[in-house]
């Protein structure tokens, strides 16, 4: 510090804690409601702090369901094979956590593999149209899924990807930002290592399994991190590419279920399925912080 | 900048962006060549007929008040969350660059809003101003101040703001950090030596040497507040009440699958997409500029 105020430290530390409680206030209020039974967050004023029940509602969650729309079916989940197969039985909103959970990791791997691939492919190789295709992955940045959602859907609809996996995933995995981290990467990687593997007999393949993919770890890590996040809060396009319940993602649940008018809400439950739909992402971002602001600062580069 | 050592193969190259080429074209070229397409066309609800319109679609847009409302509105919604975002986020990231005890347990418990979904986020600020439960509305009330976003379409257009900028604090807040923390302690020193107090300072040195950030933050909140907001506004309100929050990117989308008018949403879709092209051509040519500096 330049000077030692007093006073504008104790300023400093009061302006950001009270950003903090703020900051924190929703998601506090929230973690209580998942706490409390229905009748409690039905009386006004509804409690500051938690109550007893947080275990109920979250088992009542992930085995019963909310109830009403996201009650009424049961999902089997069958691990393994022959004598040591297990079967799962959970509500639809597990199911939708699963979906999820499927659905960030497809779209985080997905995307790291074809760029870096991509990216290998235009920085380390001369071939015609190294450009063109350098360019036509750059164009996709303007282009968010936002803007082009009905004939996107046309496409997807039409590929007969509507209610899978597949359709969750692959339209979202073409990556611009990515393809680019690896190239920036790529350049920093001095031409002596390439070099030496190759007068050491390693092909392309060779060089870039062994030498060029662990020495991109970090970036890697910090890829993972944002683009978890982004795949995991995804909600336009698995709003428009599912109806069967059993594709739907837990952030789509939470907001339906938001926006029914029960004629007695379920405050509590509700609240357990925000609770849940926050936990991974942000369970990410606090257990990977470094790789978090890494990967969000060089993104937007 | 071009790599000295390169590998000679003739068909791996290929092979190795084929994937990603392949997905850009099927799920990006395609589809916004079929907007610019269905843009020009007028084409029933059940894709039977369609005849060639010209810029039928686009005119009829353009003499649409509704589609000017939705307009006017997307534009003070982005200044609010924009203006509003990064004064917070400005506030509080000098606020703890002077904070040198505990500054990354501060930062640690700030940045995870951005982890949160923006529908999510509309949920969770729904459930704290609900009017029958929320705890905020609740407490408004006993002050007097009467707060139903459902009914009132001024307030419903303050909620959605607030819950987007909460979204978005957490990066807004880590950029400026980043900023603050990059400005040479020299500088500050030397104008505190010459008898600069602390404000004098901030807007004297650390104000203009932080506008790059400032600029640059400026562009993606308002990329945010256009695309990124569409969860918190159909998690929160439907774009209601009376269309009060509903920004053009809930139209097309409202439009498109709700309406069925696959022309006028096709054209609205082409326009969305001039927007982000000019923002993003504006971003690129300040970050390169940025680069020389």
């Amino acid at each position: 510090m330049v000077e030692n105020r007093p006073w504008l430290t104790v300023l400093s530390h009061a302006v950001v804690l009270i950003g903090l409680v703020i900051i924190a206030f929703p998601v506090w209020m929230t973690f209580v409601a998942s706490t409390h039974d229905q009748q409690t967050m039905l009386r006004s004023p509804i409690p500051l702090l938690p109550g007893p029940h947080m275990v109920d509602n979250y088992v009542q969650i992930l085995t019963e369901g909310y109830g009403g729309r996201f009650g009424s079916s049961k999902h089997t989940l069958e691990l393994g094979w022959g004598p040591a197969k297990i079967s799962i039985t959970m509500s639809t909103i597990a199911m939708t956590m699963i979906n999820s959970m499927i659905m960030a990791l497809g779209i985080t791997i997905g995307k790291i593999a074809i760029s870096i691939i991509a990216a290998f492919a235009i920085v380390y190789f001369r071939f015609p149209f190294r450009m063109w295709f350098f360019w036509a992955i750059f164009i996709t940045l303007m282009l968010p899924v936002e803007v082009r959602i009905v004939p996107t859907y046309g496409v997807v609809a039409s590929l007969g990807m509507l209610d899978s996996y597949s359709g969750l995933i692959i339209p979202l995995i073409a990556s611009a930002t990515a393809t680019f981290l690896f190239r920036q990467f790529f350049m920093s990687v001095p031409d002596e290592l390439t070099e030496a593997a190759r007068v050491d007999g390693a092909g392309p393949m060779r060089f870039f399994w062994d030498i060029l993919l662990p020495m991109s770890r970090t970036t890697i890590a910090a890829l993972f991190v944002i683009q978890f996040i982004y795949g995991w809060n995804q909600y336009l396009w698995p709003l428009l590419i599912t109806t069967k319940e059993s594709f739907y993602t837990v952030v789509m649940a939470v907001s339906r279920q938001a926006n029914v008018v029960d004629s007695v809400p379920s405050w509590n439950l509700l609240m357990t399925m925000a609770m849940l739909a926050m936990l991974p992402p942000v369970l990410v971002v606090v257990f990977m912080q470094r790789q978090f602001v890494r990967g969000l600062v060089e993104t937007e580069k | 900048m071009e790599k000295r050592v390169a590998f000679n193969e003739r068909w791996l190259p290929y092979l190795l962006v084929s994937p990603q080429i392949l997905i850009t074209l099927v799920f990006f070229f395609w589809p916004s060549g079929q907007a610019i397409w269905q843009s020009v066309l007028l084409e029933d609800a059940f894709g039977g007929n369609s005849r060639f319109v010209f810029l039928d679609n686009f005119t009829h847009l353009l003499s649409d008040k509704d589609y000017y409302a939705s307009a006017r509105l997307t534009l003070v919604f982005s200044a609010l969350v924009a203006s509003v975002g990064l004064g917070v986020s400005l506030l509080l990231a000098v606020m703890a660059d002077r904070i040198i005890r505990g500054a990354t347990a501060y930062k640690a418990f700030l940045v995870w809003p951005y982890a949160v979904a923006p529908a999510v986020a509309g949920v969770l600020w729904g459930f704290l101003f609900n009017p029958s439960v929320g705890i905020v509305a609740w407490s408004l009330a006993a002050i007097g101040i009467e707060f139903n976003y459902v009914i009132n379409g001024n307030q419903a257009l303050a909620l959605v703001v607030i819950a987007a900028v909460w979204n978005q604090v957490s990066y807004n807040f880590l950029f400026f950090l980043a900023g603050l923390q990059a400005i040479p302690k020299s500088l500050i020193e030397a104008a505190a030596i010459d008898g600069a107090g602390p404000g004098r300072r901030f807007w004297d040195i650390v104000f203009p040497l932080l506008s790059p950030t400032g600029f640059f933050l400026l562009v993606v909140n308002i990329i945010y507040a256009f695309f990124g907001t569409f969860g918190v506004v159909d998690s929160l309100t439907k774009g209601g009440p009376a269309k009060a929050t509903e920004i053009l990117v809930f139209k097309v989308y409202n439009d498109g699958f709700r309406g069925q008018d696959l022309g006028g949403s096709a054209a609205q879709s082409v326009i969305l997409m001039i927007v982000v092209i000019a923002l993003t051509v504006v971003q690129f040519r300040f970050i390169e500029r940025r680069v020389h500096y």
